[in-house]
């Protein structure tokens, strides 16, 4: 019964909003927040009462040939990534209407936003793989939703659609991967597959390129590289939707995912190998980006972009408590972040340039101080949540594969760096425009989740907390000094940050390789021109001359020249249709009986 | 209940007896006839036994002898949905547009051709319906159709045209060599042995084959339907592609399968290359489309595309296992059903976007969602439909057919997903350049939905969720026709 409140009373909230309380904005809030908080609460007692267990009803069943259930799955994980995403959603949902108040799609807004507390909480819930891609496939068309919040903008309906199309595409691997695995052991139940695993894995190759289909899935929905081009433009939506789908939830369903299929990922030794380096790249190159981008969402974007990489990377290095951990830490302070920075855009009437910031930290000093807790766990200060689970993982890279380590510790010296200078430049020095001079405190509706999440900031990473929720990893016998490295490398970032952009009012370094994204988007513009608008055109063109001009009016032309035959035929005189039968008839009589 | 099946067919003829006798009030008959349509299709769901394979409702009279023709109506799970599929189609393509009596007498002679198609079991007689449905189709598009009617309609009637003397001509020699037009006696025939012997049999394979593929329509015979959907009227385009397309897979299942099995085999991988073809290259074309109605018929082709893959994957040389090619050809009825609702609803509101504007390239619109956001809504959901989002009903067809097909042809369904990314890019770019950005000004005037078009939309909207969330009950339909039919083929 628990399960299924969780999972479908923010589908009734959007259900309600969309079809009934459409008109009344503050309703369709109070109802979008009181589902929220009921999937929460039965969430927490879920996770307490560890005798509930998972149940599992028919969904499309031919007796005896297939079963696809909508079944749900109630372990350790599962429970912690369901009080983790309610948790984080609950708060996200709670700061909403805040940040929200004037909006005319305000209804719409809080329809969308349930159904993607829907949806994610579907793919935790989910105990096959159909029901996984089902609602992985719906989070796609959330976050379609919401990044097009404010349709009437041209880059907003551009972002929605990348972020629809990217994640497609990575869904088409996810697709073939869960056709692989169904195909090969004959379920798609993942505790029917465990036992099963020895059909896929008793062929290597087959396995290899199963799970580099399955980890195309969580390319897309965890934005690595080379499908991470659509969180940033992502920051198009409104800004609790870019903490709450973009930071702490969306993007790790793909890890999610991963550590739920460990049993076959930790397979593959060569998949491994690229998804940790598909991580590693993801992580310094986001972080590189990071340093030169001028829009506060976009920095925590990249942020972001990064920090999946680091975890991407711990699943790539076979420690999905790690991985899991990284997560766990992480959804506190990056939504601690984006919402920090939603109040201080509301405070500026949505300036998001940070060199028309400054001297925040006087005008708004709770978001300041909030902002600054989760600032300091995203690079890894101790002793906030961040240090641990990152240290965690420089450890196990340390262990099990020395270049790893080394590009992982410069990612965590760059992010030291460019988070610093977010925060130097938007909190200190003097205000530079008018609207930072005026900025106003958020209300408290606001605050408090910052509040909230900034503890949890403060207190995620210790033991005595997190141990209630996560395996946590064990990597420390080999690695006494890697702390002591990462804080060194953490101290020079942030030194470096604040030696350079003190009292700037505009930025000294201009690096375009890095303002530029590395020319992704370019480079994606020209191929996708390239490519599929030269495809559609060859294709048209086939379609239009060749196919139809030459076999289809050359033929009528045949048949023109038949003479009148057919002309008469087409014309639909009855005397020529008889006429053609009769032949016709002759001719197969002549064949069956005189060949 | 004897006669079921007779006065499904009947009914819509009388109507349009009637209805051509009326002077005013031609559609609100027309309706009306659609209503004991639907009453007589849910009966005869009623009586049937979804358990039981084989034909049931049967009714068989000598009819004539000497050329082996016999009045043979039944059905079985597949036909059932079909006729449920036409009687929603037809209803709802009445509601798209305004017509006069004409237009609504031949619109109910397409609809009894359809029922009569989905229900003979002679080939004689199915042959009759088969073509009794293609003369008032070109007729609707000759005389009611848009620019380049004339063309249009003429390429439609001769190209479908010269596909149905083919298959008639290779039906009649496998008559005079094997004395049957019945179906269930041909699928015997086809399982013991060849139909005919050595050269011929492959000729009449091909006359039919021709025939059929011409009417589904399979790449590269398809180049007749984005005219023709194009220049027909919105509800005629509606029938088309909801319920006339259908006839060409259900042809393809009732017919060609059961009887060249080997010759299917045999030409197994060209086949499923030809699907895939159909698959991949239409929504390419479709993105280079600025007229939405050329851009959703192309994504038709695409939709159909499925189907076949799912028949040829049941079919190909290869290992087939049981379950798979159960789950393949459960997929194809699904996505034959699925694919008549949606694909109708996206030219109904196709329809209602050219009746707004008086065009439909795709750049005449922009920033509809401020100005009708039901319209672009509703739409919407019928466009995820289209591009398969998992909830709605198109995502449960294409699935079954990824999941049968790829266990029996990895290679070939592998690029055919491709399909499901290319239909997303342009439905996603259709929708961005309708509904986002600043409205236009031509735009700045339309209405949202009218209660009239909220109650044509409804209805199919609801039954997308309804397949899309609880599918189950659809399948129960087919099911046991379904198991029949892969032990059939295996």
């Amino acid at each position: 019964m628990l399960p299924w409140l969780i999972l479908l009373a923010p589908l009734v909230s959007a259900a309600l909003i969309a079809l009934i309380t459409g008109r009344a904005r503050r309703l369709s809030a109070s109802i979008s927040v009181v589902a929220v908080l009921v999937s929460f609460i039965c969430s927490c007692i879920v996770f307490a009462k560890s005798e509930i267990a998972g149940t599992e009803i028919p969904w499309i069943e031919f007796q005896g040939i297939l079963r696809v259930p909508i079944g749900f799955v109630l372990d350790s994980l599962s429970r912690t990534m369901l009080v983790l995403v309610s948790g984080v959603g609950a708060l996200i949902h709670i700061y909403s209407p805040g940040y929200m108040r004037d909006d005319p799609g305000k209804s719409r807004y809080f329809a969308a936003l349930s159904l993607f507390m829907f949806s994610m909480l579907g793919i935790v819930l989910a105990n096959n793989f159909v029901m996984m891609f089902i609602f992985w496939e719906l989070v796609g068309l959330c976050s379609y939703l919401l990044i097009g919040h404010w349709f009437e903008r041209d880059s907003a309906a551009d972002a929605a659609n990348k972020a629809f199309i990217t994640n497609r595409i990575g869904d088409f691997g996810f697709m073939l991967g869960i056709l692989m695995v169904w195909a090969a052991t004959g379920s798609v139940i993942f505790d029917d597959i465990i036992p099963q695993t020895w059909r896929i894995t008793s062929n290597p190759t087959f396995l290899t390129i199963c799970v580099l289909l399955i980890f195309c899935g969580a390319v897309g929905k965890s934005a690595q590289f080379p499908l991470h081009v659509w969180l940033p433009d992502a920051m198009e939506g409104p800004t609790p939707i870019s903490a709450l789908i973009h930071a702490a939830t969306m993007v790790a369903a793909g890890v999610y995912m991963l550590v739920r299929v460990g049993f076959l990922v930790q397979a593959s030794p060569v998949a491994l190998g690229v998804i940790a380096w598909i991580g590693t790249v993801t992580a310094v190159m986001a972080a590189l980006i990071a340093t030169q981008q001028d829009d506060i969402k976009r920095i925590l974007a990249y942020s972001t972009l990064s920090q999946l990489g680091y975890m991407i990377m711990a699943v790539g290095l076979a420690s999905d408590e790690a991985a899991m951990f990284h997560l766990f830490t992480h959804a506190f302070f990056k939504a601690l972040l984006f919402l920090g920075a939603g109040s201080v855009l509301v405070a500026l009437h949505h300036e998001q340039n940070i060199w028309k910031m400054g001297g925040q930290g006087r005008n708004l000093f709770l978001t300041f101080v909030t902002f600054g807790i989760g600032m300091l766990a995203l690079i890894g200060c101790p002793p906030f949540a961040g240090f641990f689970s990152k240290d965690a993982i420089l450890s196990l890279a340390y262990n099990r594969n020395p270049a790893i380590f080394g590009v992982a510790l410069f990612t965590a010296f760059l992010t030291a760096f460019y988070m610093m200078r977010l925060f130097v430049v938007v909190f200190f020095g003097k205000p530079r425009s008018p609207a930072a001079k005026t900025s106003r405190e958020s209300p408290t509706s606001m605050l408090v989740p910052l509040a909230v999440l900034a503890l949890l900031s403060l207190f995620g990473g210790f033991h005595f907390f997190a141990s209630h929720f996560l395996t946590l990893p064990h990597e420390r016998e080999a690695a006494a000094f890697i702390p002591g490295i990462a804080l060194v490398a953490m101290l020079l970032g942030a030194a470096g940050a604040i030696i350079l952009y003190r009292r700037r009012i505009e930025d000294p370094l201009s690096i375009n390789l890095l303002r530029h994204k590395f020319y992704f988007d370019e480079l994606y513009r020209v191929l996708i021109n390239a490519t599929q608008g030269f495809l559609a055109r060859v294709s048209g063109f086939i379609d239009r001359w060749i196919i139809d001009a030459t076999i289809v009016r050359g033929s009528s032309g045949a048949t023109w020249s038949f003479g009148a035959l057919l002309r008469l035929m087409q014309v639909g005189n009855l005397q020529a249709y008889a006429f053609i039968f009769g032949l016709g008839i002759i001719w197969i009589i002549y064949f069956v009986l005189f060949r | 209940m004897a006669g079921l099946i007779t006065t499904l067919i009947v009914t819509p003829l009388v109507g349009a007896l009637l209805v051509s006798a009326t002077r005013n009030y031609a559609r609100a008959l027309a309706l009306v006839f659609n209503l004991i349509t639907i009453i007589c299709a849910f009966i005869i769901w009623r009586n049937f036994d979804p358990g039981l394979p084989g034909l049931q409702l049967v009714e068989r009279h000598s009819w004539l002898p000497a050329i082996g023709a016999e009045y043979l109506f039944g059905i079985d799970g597949l036909c059932l949905l079909l006729v449920v599929l036409t009687s929603l189609v037809f209803p709802f393509a009445l509601l798209a547009q305004k017509m006069d009596r004409s237009f609504c007498a031949l619109m109910l002679i397409t609809q009894a051709a359809l029922y009569g198609t989905f229900t003979a079991h002679n080939f004689v007689l199915w042959f009759l319906f088969y073509e009794m449905s293609l003369v008032p189709a070109f007729l609707l598009i000759k005389m009611w159709g848009g620019e380049n009617r004339d063309r249009a309609a003429t390429k439609f009637f001769l190209y479908t045209f010269l596909g149905s003397v083919a298959m008639l001509l290779s039906f009649l020699g496998i008559y005079f060599a094997r004395g049957t037009f019945d179906f269930i006696s041909l699928a015997e025939l086809g399982k013991t042995g060849d139909v005919l012997p050595g050269k011929l049999k492959w000729l009449a394979f091909a006359g039919i084959f021709l025939g059929l593929a011409v009417k589904v329509p399979l790449f590269p015979f398809h180049t007749w339907l984005p005219d023709a959907y194009e220049a027909a009227p919105t509800g005629v385009s509606m029938v088309l592609t909801g319920a006339l397309s259908k006839m060409g897979v259900y042809g393809f299942i009732r017919l060609l399968l059961p009887l060249f099995p080997n010759e299917i085999a045999t030409l197994g991988p060209w086949l499923l290359t030809l699907t895939v073809c159909s698959i991949v290259i239409p929504p390419l074309v479709a993105w280079a489309q600025s007229d939405l109605k050329r851009m959703v018929a192309y994504l038709s082709i695409n939709h159909l595309g499925y189907c076949m893959l799912g028949l040829f994957a049941a079919t190909a040389p290869a290992v087939r296992p049981l379950e798979e090619m159960h789950a393949a050809l459960s997929g194809v009825v699904m996505q034959m059903f699925n694919h008549g609702i949606t694909a109708a609803a996206l030219f109904y509101f196709v329809g209602l976007l050219e009746q707004r504007r008086g065009s439909r390239g795709i750049d005449d619109f922009g920033g509809l969602m401020q100005r009708t956001p039901l319209l672009c809504g509703w739409m919407s959901v019928v466009m995820f439909s289209s591009l398969g989002l998992p909830g709605l009903n198109g995502f449960i067809g294409e699935f079954l057919i990824f999941k049968g097909s790829f266990a029996i042809a990895a290679g070939y369904t592998a690029v055919a997903v491709l399909g499901l990314l290319f239909t997303a890019v342009v439905f996603m770019r259709a929708m961005q350049s309708l509904f986002s950005g600043p409205l236009t000004r031509a735009c700045s005037t339309f209405l949202d939905l009218s209660s009239h078009e909220k109650w044509a939309i409804i209805p199919v909207t609801l039954l997308m969720f309804a397949i899309g969330i609880a599918p189950q009950f659809l399948f129960n339909i087919f099911n046991t026709t379904v198991v029949h039919m892969a032990r059939l083929l295996a």
